[in-house]
């Protein structure tokens, strides 16, 4: 649209220096990063179906895969940035999910506080449930 | 009424969020366990095969898969818009594609199980 109106259209400098000027934006981009390895993990959640699906070795193959220190540090690291990411998400329910009660709002600790609650019950249920302890 | 595709984009992102604010950081400790050699009992190929053979657990994990990369897609997205990256419908259809493909080929092999 501007380059039909305009020959020679402005297009601002953008470039992710601005990131450092604030503590606050580097949480946010910590946060944002958290994507890579959700997405990073999915993906090879992808692959594990596919070899589950391919029968009892291929199944064995993969498990043997993971035992390697790289993807333990992958883990780790995604690990740390998954549930960085679940805080922060959780931290902002009471902007996203605001509840009134008469003529009272559900002070914003409460409605954090059931997520993470929640969140820890969720938890420790699907290891239980698995079998991990 | 202006029509929008922002909900459509914008949803499954919110759902995904949530989702994975719930569940990755467990599943991921899952994985992490069979890495470090203490594989839960439900990650033995019998369990595991029984579990990802019921059609609601089959269900459950495509979802899961589709949310979680969706919003991982749709957060990238916008990641590369705030560092600068101006291409943005060429990343769009990159990283909403590969969200799909990935999506579709859990399907394929949840049917397989």
């Amino acid at each position: 649209m501007a380059e039909e109106m305009s020959r020679k259209p402005y297009v601002r400098e953008m470039t992710s220096e601005w990131i450092f000027r604030h503590p606050r934006y580097v949480r946010y981009m910590t946060r944002e990063f958290s994507c890579l390895f959700i997405g990073a993990w999915t993906l090879m959640l992808v692959c594990a179906l596919a070899r589950l699906s391919e029968g009892p070795e291929a199944w064995a193959a993969f498990l043997a895969g993971l035992k390697s220190p790289l993807i333990v540090a992958f883990h780790v690291v995604a690990l740390a940035f998954a549930v960085y990411h679940s805080v922060t998400w959780f931290n902002l329910t009471p902007k996203a999910l605001p509840l009134q009660l008469g003529e009272q709002f559900v002070p914003d600790g409460v409605i954090s506080g059931a997520h993470f609650g929640a969140w820890a019950v969720l938890s420790i249920a699907i290891l239980y449930l698995a079998g991990a302890f | 009424m202006a029509i929008s595709n922002k909900p459509i984009v914008w949803g499954p992102f919110a759902a995904g969020g949530t989702l994975t604010a719930f569940l990755t950081p467990v599943l991921i400790l899952l994985t992490l366990l069979a890495a470090l050699g203490h594989a839960p009992d439900l990650l033995a190929y019998d369990r595991l095969q029984a579990f990802a053979g019921h059609w609601l657990a089959k269900l459950a994990i495509a979802g899961t898969v589709f949310l979680s990369l969706w919003s991982a897609a749709h957060r990238l997205r916008i990641t590369c818009c705030d560092l600068g990256i101006r291409a943005d419908i060429l990343v769009a259809t990159i990283v909403y594609a590969v969200a799909l493909a990935g999506t579709g080929a859990s399907v394929l092999y949840l049917l397989r199980i």
